[in-house]
């Protein structure tokens, strides 16, 4: 048979399409084709498909080669396509069993002396298969780990061609071939415990992990609001299996840019400097769109330090996610669609010389400065952050205290107490977190007390807060209540919200 | 035993070494040799044959000595090509034959060091 075929994948986003590889080799010169759109990684292909076929001691057909990947339209890139084209040029040459090699799908790059190498986006690759009904898979050794979570499938890791021949020729595999399951990471995080003091930007810590509210930290450097903001993933929840899987899946398609653990169950932490583009944030790129910082974030911490230093625009691109939880962005090749559903944490100098807290005593900013600095924060994205703390520099007793604060392990245990309180009530709505609550909710089974409702009735006439404002505060008076036990957010809880959002109000 | 067809040295006396042997071959096949070495400025043409059904055979041979350098027919490009089909063109406008049908195949003689040689012909492939 002058026919060969085997199945790869092609991202298209997180998305995956199932490519048919086919090849055909005719009588004719010596030649090799590629059909398909494929990108300038891809049309490399060739060079490396032969070396490694010829040191794996096979046969390069000296006659017309005709690859063809199919669907045809969609545009294809990257070197996962190297081991299918391999295995669909051998099939062709009736080298290996046809009932071995069809329906089995394959991922991976090869190396000139038939190493398999890693690729990206295995884990979306392998999602994405078992939605067409695959159920084996042969992925490169470097990428074991990550499909292993894809437990649905037969996962066959390969670190190089002849192994692989071996297998579908024979059905022998190496002893070390059955990986076990690796033993679960020991994440290190950072504790609360090394903060010292800072019991108002704690607390505000700890309400945003319960509700998942955006935050604010303001103060001057070295107050601590970096060390605040890198601590606030160690008191998220866990991630369950079926998040987990969505955030790695994220990761791996950022491949080694990412230095993410595909095991990590810990919420990710995201931190891009200020200098990112609108692209780095959100996502983007011509012919392989990638997901932004936002998506990175996905289900855990973006935190932007010094966010009046952000480029205009950027900031403001997040507003779209900050609301539906997910970024669409569309490119000459399609629309992709990445989840972005982020816990947002800012924080910003009180002033562009950052010694304008206190007293304010050497701070040299004019009040016109001080006011351009604050207005990089639009009004629209402010609206949107629920908690906005002042974090001050730390006082000598503070400082000098040998008592250490709360252990990130105790707040833990409090936030997911009362996100299991939270749970428990939402359990017949679509969402689970305070957060999320929509506002037509809020105005009927959701109200708070009735003392609370006329607190914040009050500060809408007296032009206090806005409309929005007032479903933020009573969805930050949820978590307040849950927090402190009660079944429905009284009067203080719902004062507390309200000073959380608009106490620093300019 | 030394083989005494073997070409002793030189690129050509190799060409016209393969060229022989796919002469050799075509007769064999029943093909009448109309032409052999055909030059004009733009370059050349191997062999010109005519087939049993009257059809116009160009043929270029590409002879080696191993595979150390790729296959022989590799070394035809399409700039190799694309120059045959100009020279098969000449060739008939220059033979009255202009408009007859005609075809370009390849041959391949691959020596081996014992003095054997094997004739790869691939019919029609431009």
């Amino acid at each position: 048979m002058t026919l060969g075929e085997s199945l790869g994948v092609a991202l298209v986003g997180l998305d995956g399409h199932l490519v048919r590889v086919e090849v055909d080799i005719a009588d004719g010169l010596p030649g090799y084709v590629l059909l398909g759109l494929p990108d300038a990684a891809l049309t490399e292909s060739r060079d490396r498909v032969r070396s490694a076929l010829v040191n794996s001691s096979e046969n390069w057909p000296n006659r017309k080669v005709t690859v063809s990947l199919s669907p045809a339209w969609l545009p294809k890139s990257g070197s996962s396509f190297d081991l299918p084209i391999a295995i669909a040029l051998l099939a062709a040459q009736s080298v290996i069993p046809e009932e071995r090699s069809s329906g089995t799908l394959y991922l991976g790059e090869l190396a000139l002396d038939g190493q398999i190498r890693g690729v990206r986006g295995v884990l979306p690759s392998l999602i994405s298969a078992h939605k067409y009904g695959i159920t084996t898979a042969v992925v490169p050794q470097a990428n074991a780990v990550e499909a292993q979570l894809m437990t649905e499938m037969k996962i066959i890791p390969m670190g190089n061609l002849r192994e692989l021949l071996r297998w579908l020729r024979l059905d022998q595999r190496m002893k070390n071939d059955e990986l076990p399951l690796p033993p679960t990471l020991d994440e290190t995080t950072f504790d609360f415990s090394d903060v010292a003091g800072q019991e108002r930007a704690r607390f505000a810590a700890e309400v945003s992990a319960v509700g998942g509210h955006h935050l604010l930290l303001i103060g001057p450097p070295g107050a601590g609001k970096t060390m605040i903001a890198q601590r606030i993933p160690g008191i998220l929840p866990a991630l369950s299996r079926g998040e987990a899987l969505e955030v790695t899946a994220i990761h791996s398609i950022v491949g080694g840019f990412s230095s993410r653990s595909p095991l990590a169950s810990s919420a990710p932490f995201v931190a891009p400097h200020h200098s990112a583009t609108r692209v780095a944030m959100v996502g983007g790129g011509s012919n392989l769109i990638k997901p932004g910082a936002c998506s990175l974030a996905h289900r855990g911490v973006l935190f932007i330090d010094e966010a009046p230093e952000c480029a205009i625009g950027v900031l403001d691109s997040l507003r779209q996610p900050l609301e539906s939880g997910s970024i669409t962005i569309a490119r000459a090749i399609g629309n992709v669609t990445y989840p972005a559903r982020f816990l947002l944490v800012l924080a910003a100098n009180p002033c562009p010389c950052g010694k304008f807290s206190g007293r304010g005593r050497n701070c040299i900013c004019t009040s016109q400065q001080v006011r351009r600095y604050f207005g990089k924060l639009s009004g629209p994205l402010m609206d949107r952050i629920d908690l906005r703390v002042q974090v001050d520099p730390l006082s000598r007793v503070e400082l000098m205290a040998s008592v250490l604060g709360e252990s990130s392990e105790v707040i833990k245990g409090r936030v997911i107490a009362a996100r299991e309180v939270a749970a428990d009530r939402f359990r017949n709505d679509e969402w689970s977190l305070n957060s999320h609550i929509p506002s037509r909710a809020l105005r009927t089974t959701y109200q708070p007390e009735r003392p609370a409702m006329n607190f914040l009735h009050t500060a809408l006439d007296r032009e206090q807060i806005t409309a929005r404002g007032l479903h933020k505060i009573m969805r930050t008076a949820w978590s307040l209540a849950d927090l402190s036990g009660h079944s429905r957010p009284n009067l203080t809880n719902t004062e507390q919200a309200f000073l959380l959002r608009e106490g620093l109000a300019p | 035993m030394e083989d005494i067809n073997r070409p002793k040295s030189g690129n050509r006396a190799l060409g016209y070494f393969g060229e022989s042997a796919v002469v050799d071959f075509l007769a064999n096949r029943g093909t009448v040799i109309v032409d052999r070495n055909w030059r004009i400025k733009e370059g050349e043409i191997d062999i010109v044959a005519e087939l049993p059904d009257g059809k116009i055979s160009f043929v270029e041979v590409k002879t080696r000595s191993s595979m150390i350098f790729g296959h022989p027919l590799e070394a035809i490009n399409s700039e190799k090509a694309h120059r045959l089909q100009r020279l098969a063109l000449a060739w008939l406008a220059m033979h009255q034959s202009f408009g007859r049908e005609y075809q370009i195949d390849c041959a391949a003689v691959i020596l081996s060091p014992g003095g054997s040689f094997t004739i790869e012909y691939r019919e029609n492939v431009l």
